[in-house]
Formats: C-alpha cells, sequence, structure tokens
C-alpha cells in the first residue's frame, strides 16, 4: 500500500470515528440517536455495495440474489447470538461477523456452483431465482427462518474481547465502523490480487483469459465466493444492530439496492459503491418519510444513469479529472450554471406531477394532506397541475437546449486537452 | 380421478398463460440478446389497459386495444430507451429494463391506486362451460386456451411463413450469422421488441381477469416466467412451450397435494422428527410450498443441465 | 529433426452442421521450426488455429502436443500444456491498461494461479519481468493507458507480447501483420523474430513476403486439404501449388 492511500483510508476511518460527535444531542448528554442508526445502516450498506461491486464492476456479473448472502449472513448471526447468549457458543461478539462471512460463504459456494457455469444475461436469470427461491423459503419455513415473523435476539451475550455491553447504540456503531473498515479494506486489496485481476480480465474478454491458462468459471465462482462472503459480513452487522432478521434481509428490494447503489455511485472505481451507499441511505431515509414516490425517483434516476452516465458519480467526476489538471475547469462554470435552472424547473415539474398523482390515487384515500416543497397544495384545482405541466414541459425543452450548449463546449474543452496530452 | 383431470386442465391453462409471458421474452432474448425484466410489468399493464377499455368499451375490444397499446409501449422503450444504450454491451440493456420496473410498477400504482381493480370474466363468458364429476369448468377458462392456442399458432406461422419470421427464426439459431448477414436492422429489433411487448399485453388481458389485477402482479409474474425461460433453455422456443407446460402443470398440482416427503419416506422407514430445518422441511405439506417448487426445479436443472431443458446457447 | 513433433495432426475433420470444413488434415510441426499455413479465403486455416488451440472440439482425428493428446480439453488447459495462441481479430483487455494486460498473461506460468492472497504491487520478479516484455515489444510509453486506446499496430504488438508472455514453448500467431502498413509489418516481422527465438512458431499469413522471410516450413491448405508442404523453395516451385492456389486465389 503507498503512503497516499493509507492516508486516505486513515482519513476517511478518522471520519466515521468523529462525525457522530458532530450531532451531539445535548438534552440527552450523547450523539443523536437517528444520526447513529443512519450511519450505522451505512455501514452496513458500504459493505453489501462494494462486495456487490466485486461482482458487478470487477468481474462484469449482474446478480440479483446479492441480498440473499447478506440476509443469510444476518439470519445465522441471529442463532450464533443467541447460542452464545445460552452459554452455547463461546465467540465474543466482536468476532460475530466472521461467523456471519462464513455463512455467506458456505451459501455461496454452494449457489456459486451452479450460477457461475453461466456468465451475463443466464447468470442474472439464475441468480434472480436463487434469490427469489431463498427469500419464498424464508417467508415459509419456521425453523431457522422463522418464517413472516423473522428471527430475534438478544446482542448483550455478555461476551466482548473488550469489556463491552453493546447496549448503547454508539458502541455498535464503532463494531460497525470497525467491520466495514476491516471489510472495505479486504475488498481493496483484493482488487490487487492475481484472483481480482483475472476477474477484470475475464469481464473485459473471458476468452483471451482461457488463452492464457485461466478458466472464466474458476474465476467467476471464487470471486462470488469471496462476494457472499464479504455480503455475510455486513449481514451479520445487520443482525447484531436491529437484533431482528426478517424475510426483508434476503429479499428481492435489498438486492436491487445493491445494484442501485454500486450503479449510481459508479461500478469502475473502488470508491464508487461507497459514495452510492452512502447517497442512497441519505436519500431513502430522507425521501421515503417525506413521500411514497421514493421508487419512481429512482427508477429515473437510475435509467438516466444508465442512459447518460454509465460511469456512475465517480465517473462523472472523473472524467472532469484531465480537464482540471488543464486548468480548463473554469470554462465549464457557465455551461453548468445555465443547466441549474433549467433542471430545478425540470425536477420540480416531475416531482409535483407524480406527488399530485400519487396523491389523487393513493394519498386522499389514505386522507393525508398534500404537502409539496413546503406549502399546502390543494390537488382538486387546476393550478398545481398547470403549474407542474408548464415546469416540466418548459424544463424539459429549455434542459435539452442546454444540455446542447453544454455538450458543445465539453466536446471543444476535452477536445482541446486531449490534444495536448 | 375427478381432481386429476380438473387439474390437468387447470395446469394447461396456467402453462399457456406462462408460456404467452414466456415466448415473448425468449423471441426478445434471442433476438436482441437483451432479457427484458420489465415483461412482468407489461403483463401488468396489459391487465390494467384491459380493465379501463373494458370500462368504457368492451372486453372484445380491450381483446385487441391493451396488446396493442403494450405493444407501442414496447416499441417506445426499444426506440428510445434501449437502442440509445446498446452500445454500452448487454449488462446496460439488461440495467434499463431493470430500471422500467421501479418506473412502470409505481406508476401503476399512482394511476390506478393500490388496490385490485374490479376487473371481471364479461358475462358472456361467465358460464361453466362443462361439468366434470360435479365440477365446473368455466367457459372463461377454455377460452383461454383458445386465445392461448391461437397465439401458439400464430407465432407458428408468422416464424415459417414470413420473412421477418425467417431472420428471426434464423437469429435464433445462429445470432453471429444473420447479423453478418446485415439482416439485424433496428426495424427488426423494435418489431421483436413491440411483438414481445404486444404478447404480454395480451396475456395480461386474459389473465388479469384470470388472476387479479393489483400491483403486485408484475412482482408475481415477472420472476416464475423467468425460471421457465431459464428451465426451457434460453432461446429455445420449444423448450419454452414445455417448460412453461410443466410449471402450469406443477404450480396447479402441488395446491392439491397434501403429503410430504416424509410421506414418502415413511415406508422405507425414516421417521424424520420435526423439529429442526430439516424436519421441518421434510414434514411439510407440498400444496404449502407450492410456489418453492419451480424455483427448486429451476436450481435442480441447472445442476445437471446447466444450460436448461432444452438449450443450446451459452450467454 | 529429431524426436517427436512439437505439434502432429493426424487426419483431424472439422464439421459445422453438415458442412465439413476440415477434411482429413494431417501436419507434423518439428519442434523449433517456424510453420506457415497459407491459403486461400476459406481454406479453414483460423478454423485450424481453433481446433488445435481447444476453441473448438474437433469431429474426427486427433491432435497432439509433444505426443500428449489434446484434442478433447478445453483451452485453459491446452495453455498450461506450453500452447499459446494471438487472434486475428485483435484480443486484448480493452478496459485494462497496456501493463496489466502483459501481466496479466504471465501471472499462470508464474504459478499465481487464483490466488487471492498474494498482491500484485508487491510481486517485484513479476512485474519487473512485465516491464522487461513490455519494454521488448516497445510499449514502455503505454504503460498506463488503457489497450482499448492503443494504436492497431501497437494492439497487434501487444497482442503478440500476451501471446508469448506466459513462456509456452509453442507459439500459434493468427495472420500477426493482417492490416498493417509496410513499415509496420517489416518491425512486426523482426518482433515476432525475436520473441519466438528457441520456440516452435505455427502461423497463418496472408503476406507472402513474410511467409517467405520467416518461414522454414510452409503448409498449403486449400479447401480443407493440405496439398503440400515443404520448405519455402519447395512449394514455390510446387507446380500444383501455383495452379490450386492462385486458382482458387482467382475464384
Amino acid at each position: 500500500m503507498t503512503r497516499r492511500s493509507a492516508i486516505i483510508w486513515l482519513t476517511l476511518l478518522a471520519v466515521a470515528i468523529v462525525l457522530p460527535w458532530l450531532f451531539y444531542d445535548f438534552a440527552h448528554h450523547r450523539p443523536a440517536g437517528f444520526v447513529i442508526s443512519m450511519l450505522s445502516q451505512m455501514g452496513m450498506m458500504i459493505i453489501l455495495a462494494l462486495s456487490y461491486n466485486m461482482l458487478l464492476g470487477q468481474a462484469g456479473l449482474f446478480s440479483l440474489c446479492h441480498a440473499t448472502f447478506f440476509g443469510f449472513g444476518g439470519y445465522s448471526t441471529i442463532h450464533f447470538l443467541n447460542a452464545a447468549g445460552a452459554g452455547e457458543l463461546p465467540v465474543p461478539t466482536e468476532l460475530m461477523p466472521l461467523l456471519a462471512g462464513l455463512s455467506g460463504l458456505g451459501l455461496a459456494i454452494v449457489f456459486g456452483a451452479m450460477a457461475t457455469k453461466q456468465r451475463a444475461t443466464a447468470f442474472a436469470m439464475i441468480t434472480l431465482g436463487i434469490g427469489e427461491l431463498v427469500a419464498t423459503a424464508a417467508l415459509m419455513f419456521h425453523h431457522f427462518f422463522g418464517g413472516e415473523g423473522g428471527v430475534s435476539t438478544d446482542r448483550m451475550i455478555d461476551q466482548s474481547l473488550f469489556g463491552l455491553s453493546y447496549a448503547s447504540g454508539i458502541q455498535v456503531y464503532y463494531l460497525i465502523v470497525g467491520w466495514t473498515f476491516v471489510a472495505a479494506l479486504l475488498m481493496w486489496l483484493q482488487t490487487m490480487t492475481p484472483l481480482g485481476r483475472m476477474a477484470n480480465a475475464c469481464r473485459d474478454n473471458f476468452e483471451r483469459a482461457q488463452f492464457m491458462g485461466y478458466d472464466p468459471r474458476i474465476v467467476r465462482f471464487l470471486q462470488f465466493c469471496l462476494a457472499g462472503f464479504f455480503a455475510g459480513i455486513g449481514g451479520g452487522l445487520y443482525a447484531i444492530t436491529y437484533e431482528i432478521v426478517t424475510f426483508d434481509a434476503v429479499a428481492a428490494p435489498l438486492s436491487a439496492n445493491a445494484l442501485l447503489m454500486a450503479y449510481i455511485g459508479g461500478n469502475m472505481v473502488f470508491v464508487g459503491p461507497v459514495l452510492g451507499a452512502v447517497l442512497i441511505t441519505l436519500l431513502q431515509s430522507g425521501v421515503s418519510l417525506m413521500s411514497n414516490s421514493w421508487l419512481i425517483y429512482v427508477g429515473v434516476l437510475f435509467i438516466a444513469m444508465v442512459t447518460f452516465a454509465p460511469a456512475g458519480i465517480t465517473g462523472i467526476i472523473m472524467a472532469h479529472g484531465p480537464v482540471w489538471r488543464a486548468g480548463r475547469l473554469s470554462r465549464l462554470i457557465l455551461p453548468y450554471l445555465r443547466l441549474v435552472v433549467p433542471g430545478i424547473a425540470t425536477v420540480a415539474g416531475f416531482v409535483g406531477m407524480v406527488e399530485l398523482l400519487s396523491f389523487l390515487t393513493i394519498g386522499a384515500a389514505a386522507g393525508k394532506h398534500l404537502v409539496l416543497f413546503g406549502s399546502p397544495i390543494d390537488a382538486n384545482t387546476a393550478a398545481p397541475w398547470a403549474i407542474a405541466i408548464v415546469l416540466l414541459v418548459v424544463g424539459t425543452v429549455w434542459l435539452r437546449f442546454e444540455a446542447r450548449y453544454f455538450a458543445r463546449v465539453w466536446e471543444s474543452v476535452a477536445g482541446s486537452v486531449e490534444a495536448r496530452a | 380421478m375427478e381432481v386429476l383431470l380438473v387439474s390437468l386442465l387447470n395446469g394447461l391453462v396456467y402453462g399457456m398463460l406462462l408460456f404467452m409471458l414466456a415466448s415473448g421474452l425468449t423471441l426478445i432474448f434471442s433476438m436482441m440478446g437483451v432479457l427484458n425484466f420489465a415483461h412482468g410489468s407489461i403483463y401488468m399493464l396489459g391487465a390494467y389497459f384491459a380493465y379501463e377499455s373494458t370500462r368504457w368499451i368492451g372486453f372484445w375490444s380491450a381483446l385487441l386495444i391493451a396488446p396493442l397499446l403494450c405493444g407501442a409501449i414496447g416499441a417506445a422503450i426499444e426506440i428510445w430507451g434501449l437502442r440509445r444504450v446498446h452500445h454500452n454491451g448487454h449488462i446496460a440493456e439488461l440495467l434499463f429494463t431493470f430500471g422500467l420496473v421501479f418506473i412502470i410498477g409505481r406508476s401503476v400504482q399512482m394511476a390506478w391506486g393500490m388496490l385490485p381493480m374490479p376487473y371481471r370474466v364479461p358475462a358472456s363468458l361467465d358460464f361453466p362451460l362443462f361439468t366434470l364429476y360435479g365440477l365446473q369448468f368455466p367457459a372463461y377458462r377454455g377460452f383461454m386456451l383458445l386465445i392461448s392456442a391461437g397465439m401458439l399458432g400464430g407465432i407458428w406461422l408468422l416464424l415459417k411463413r414470413t420473412r421477418v419470421g425467417m431472420i428471426i427464426q434464423a437469429a435464433l439459431t445462429h445470432p453471429g450469422m444473420t447479423a453478418a448477414l446485415g439482416h439485424n436492422v433496428p426495424l427488426v429489433f423494435t418489431i421483436v421488441f413491440a411483438g414481445g411487448c404486444f404478447l404480454a399485453g395480451l396475456a395480461g388481458v386474459i389473465g388479469g381477469n384470470y388472476q387479479s389485477t393489483e400491483p403486485g402482479i408484475a412482482d408475481a409474474m415477472g420472476p416464475i416466467v423467468f425460471v421457465v425461460v431459464v428451465f426451457g433453455g434460453l432461446g429455445s422456443l420449444a423448450g419454452c412451450f414445455i417448460a412453461s407446460i410443466i410449471m402450469g402443470m406443477v404450480v396447479t398440482f402441488s395446491v392439491v397435494i397434501d403429503a410430504s416427503i416424509a410421506d414418502l419416506l415413511r415406508p422405507i422407514g425414516i421417521v424424520p422428527r420435526s423439529d429442526d430445518l430439516l424436519g421441518e422441511i421434510l414434514t411439510v405439506p407440498v400444496a404449502r410450498i407450492g410456489a418453492l417448487l419451480p424455483l427448486l426445479m429451476m436450481v435442480l436443472i441447472l445442476f445437471f443441465r446447466p444450460r436448461g431443458l432444452l438449450g443450446t446457447r451459452d450467454t | 529433426m529429431t524426436g517427436m513433433p512439437a505439434i502432429r495432426l493426424a487426419d483431424v475433420r472439422k464439421n459445422f452442421g453438415a458442412t465439413e470444413i476440415i477434411r482429413g488434415v494431417s501436419l507434423d510441426v518439428a519442434g523449433g521450426e517456424r510453420h506457415a499455413i497459407i491459403g486461400p479465403n476459406g481454406a479453414g486455416k483460423t478454423t485450424l488455429f481453433n481446433l488445435i488451440s481447444g476453441r473448438f472440439p474437433i469431429t474426427a482425428g486427433s491432435i497432439e502436443l509433444r505426443g500428449q493428446r489434446i484434442d478433447a480439453l478445453p483451452p485453459q488447459r491446452i495453455n498450461r500444456l506450453g500452447l499459446s495462441r494471438s487472434f486475428q481479430i485483435t484480443s486484448i483487455f480493452p478496459r485494462l491498461t497496456v501493463f496489466e494486460n502483459l501481466r496479466c498473461a504471465l501471472l499462470w506460468s508464474r504459478g499465481y494461479r487464483y490466488s487471492f492472497w498474494h498482491l500484485l504491487p508487491r510481486a517485484r520478479a513479476l512485474n519487473e519481468a512485465t516491464e522487461a516484455l513490455l519494454r521488448d515489444l516497445n510499449l514502455a510509453e503505454r504503460h498506463d493507458l488503457p489497450a482499448g486506446l492503443l494504436s492497431y499496430a501497437e494492439q497487434r504488438a501487444l497482442e503478440i507480447g500476451m501471446t508469448v508472455a506466459g513462456g509456452a514453448s509453442v507459439i500459434l500467431l493468427d495472420e500477426p501483420t493482417a492490416g498493417m502498413s509496410h513499415s509496420e509489418t517489416e518491425y512486426a516481422v523482426a518482433l515476432i523474430r525475436r520473441v519466438t527465438e528457441g520456440k516452435t512458431l505455427l502461423m497463418v499469413e496472408h503476406d507472402m513476403r513474410v511467409v517467405f522471410d520467416l518461414a522454414d516450413t510452409i503448409t498449403v491448405l486449400v479447401y480443407g486439404r493440405v496439398i503440400a508442404s515443404g520448405p519455402p523453395s519447395a512449394i514455390r516451385a510446387d507446380r500444383a501449388v501455383q495452379e490450386a492456389y492462385l486458382g482458387a486465389m482467382a475464384a
């Protein structure tokens, strides 16, 4: 590891340690509870997204059953904790996520042996089936999965390496920080191993890898197993944090979330999924509180990314690197500014339409009141609809116009940067 | 005996419904290499469109209007969506359709709400077709069989008798060659994608009042259709047909089987304890785990035949 | 030449559906020789390469690598036995850097296999060997460039480098100079000569200057059959070859 990357890693660790104390709750003399629970969730989601990207970004494998290994690690941990609480398993809380990871690994070996025989589209379909299989089984069987109610535990097993009780959220948070750091570091180092590199190679051109002595199936299989291991660790932390694991932890929406985080953050750079996990967790806890239409927003964002920015947010940032180094970034300021107003108009119009529509069909029936952009609105009058439609239509047309201007400037700037290099 | 016959007929009805969805998926996949994740969502749209047009015009015109609308949406998706991401590879196309699932799912909720729609079997078909050992077989199910058999015949004629059909057939077996001959023109892509969506919409029309018309049906039908396609073998229409019928039978029959694996083991002297997971798996009646069986069968066939029942192509 | 041949094909046949593409080819390539396969388009030269390297299964016959049957083995197993091939259409890892491309090609032969416990930046001997090869290919300046952004001739050089990197003793090159300009071809020939020193080389080539410049032995393949095989001078003088070959070329 170079000194520079060591500094980055340690800085991130320090930020994670300090962060909850910046949101201090003076009334209760401790860091604010909701911040801790959100940061804890971010930690787990970072592990989930990073381990997912071992498949999507690094091996070009589009998996739809990643939550299976996350959730299985969670279910296992509940049972481990229960066994430990009953005095049957002398393992300290701090090492429970390792057991969870091994559980995830075990299941990944079984399912990976089937799924990794294929790649690309067939692989995606098979993993979809596997995910459904486990999720359905989790609902049906009461032993181990606990059926619809899930399984629960008490994390205070009184076995700790450091004498901690894990009664408070902040202690659990630091456990999560520790494991997220270790897991992320290991996953980062894995990208520099022969297996990690050959996963990239098989993603780009599996046939060539074959003619260099490698069996792409074994590369896929091992990569899949390792991803399952790390996902299991995330699930273990989930179990310790919530003390209950239900069907949600293995179900398709969580697998889809892993994909969204990795893709929106950017699957071509190692930190991409970290960014995606942080962003999606923030959005999810923010937007889904305010609006039921979270899924349509995330769907539109996702499709926009697939169409216009397949390398994700980190990809967009990285694309500015050469321009910045050439000192031409200032030429982009005006085009960016010109995007702001039509951009806001389009988004506001779209949000307005979605919220008005869903209020009429869903919200009104539930007896709620519509509050849009901070003010109460009567969806039965024409004015809000007219405003939303005008904003959407004018915004879209204007945005397209400005986007063309932006594309022209970008091409000329990028062209001149390239010419210099 | 009567249960057997009735289940056989019901299995056939459900199997043909699955085939209507799975065949579109297979055709799209074989032609374009794209797995349309939103296929279940299009099916759902078909059901809702059918409900709406039944309300305003009538069921018989819905039979044409809803599939046409779905086909038009399919064409729009292909022209303005898939074609733009095509150059980023198949994974990007896959992701695109995956994103559509969210959007269509929520849009349907926004337009029609969360509750099931009262989309009913038309009165003219709401009578028992015949009575078998005292059990009535509804005429609508016979009608469903008729429609799906008609569709099967239609696809067959289209593939065997038309130029587009020839190209599609060639693409099924020799994708590279067909492209090299200059046949993979965008128009054919659009036609195939719209055609697949048309079939999904048609399935929605006759499936919407057979099952129910609510926002959950996309998620309920989507996975099982994928299972059918994987089970039958990617790119094989025949395999797709066999798999659809098998799955239709399995799902229908499992409902009426009250036995468990333990009942099979008992004669040979193995009586499992029922207080652990294995015991539970062995003693649970088949009827309760019906939804699990297609998925299990998929996993099993992949174990023994990684390419599926009749699949010849790796992806 | 003494001992067993490096590659021995005995009555190899290949059908695609009802079409017979390779119609009973028998061929010995002696260890250490540079052997070129020529023939008109559609003669089955690339197919023959695909059969030898394990990309397609053969329909009948047998293929031996230094006395060992390889015709039922998958490509990676054949590669591990010491046979490496290049592709007519450049086949590299476009999103990996030039350096990574070459290093990947070295991994298996250096015993790293599927390791996820070695860190590549610390594998000094491996990295030095990669650097040396990079210089040898004249690609040192392109070290960190994604391979997909190399010029065509550079990609071809990288392709050859990746083929020889693993230290295979038998090298198959499929039209290594296809699409190159005159000066690029000269450079490529020198490169091939240099990196295949002491190895067995089997190549498909259209450029007759390259063939007669490089090859010790030439085999002429027409419509899936060998019609002649021998030293360049003999092939050049062979009446039948001239007729069949030129006749087919004209057709």
